[in-house]
């Protein structure tokens, strides 16, 4: 069994990014949100449609489909039925990978990138 | 869809900003997003979900080729969960 654990020190939000892209692109802050929202409206509208989303260097979402299967109500112990339903999976790029474990990413494991 | 559809799909829709800006913006969203949790930062955004780090315990593994155990020391891996109104969105026609 694996132990996990969270680490988390600030959540960075939608105005980091908005100020990041002002910053780096000189445009209106105004525009720089409506930029943002435009490419997650993007790539959510692809998901929508089943459709994956590669990023390279970043990673890949994907839309998984999942059969029904039995649960239970962790309170009562009742057996409740969980209906099929589709999943967002993202795996993360060799690259976005190295970079959280503050590698080089240019050598190493063996195993593929996306 | 590709990061280059991705920029198609952007340029389409802001006619007058040019190429090489919509691909500053795109690379600048998400090389943001991973610096921001290559600092331990989590990532949140509203709707669409929320990017975090979780830490993998060093554990024995095995080379599965030759068998081989090997050490894999702790590592730090990026974790995405789902965000409401996207899981909402990937599930729209089922019953709920």
């Amino acid at each position: 069994m694996q132990h996990v654990t969270f680490i988390s020190m600030e959540t960075v939000t939608r105005a980091t990014l908005v100020e990041q892209i002002y910053q780096q692109v000189g445009l209106s802050r105004k525009e720089s949100a409506v930029l943002l929202e435009d490419i997650l409206e993007t790539v959510m509208l692809a998901l929508e449609q089943g459709e994956s989303v590669k990023i390279s260097g970043f990673g890949t979402f994907s839309v998984r489909q999942k059969g029904q299967r039995c649960g239970r109500n962790p309170k009562t112990g009742e057996e409740v039925p969980i209906l099929p339903r589709s999943v967002l999976v993202f795996r993360p790029s060799q690259l976005l990978r190295a970079a959280i474990n503050h590698e080089t990413g240019d050598g190493g494991e063996a195993y593929g990138d996306e | 869809m590709t990061k280059s559809e991705l920029i198609v799909a952007l340029m389409q829709k802001h006619p007058h900003l040019q190429l090489k800006d919509i691909n500053l913006i795109v690379n600048t969203v998400f090389e943001s997003i991973s610096s921001s949790l290559a600092e331990n930062n989590r990532v949140e955004l509203r709707g669409f979900g929320a990017f975090s780090i979780k830490a993998r315990d060093p554990r024995v593994g095995r080379n599965p080729k030759t068998g081989e155990q090997v050490l894999v020391s702790k590592k730090h891996i990026p974790f995405f969960k789902t965000g409401k109104d996207l899981h909402a969105r990937i599930n729209k026609g089922r019953k709920a």
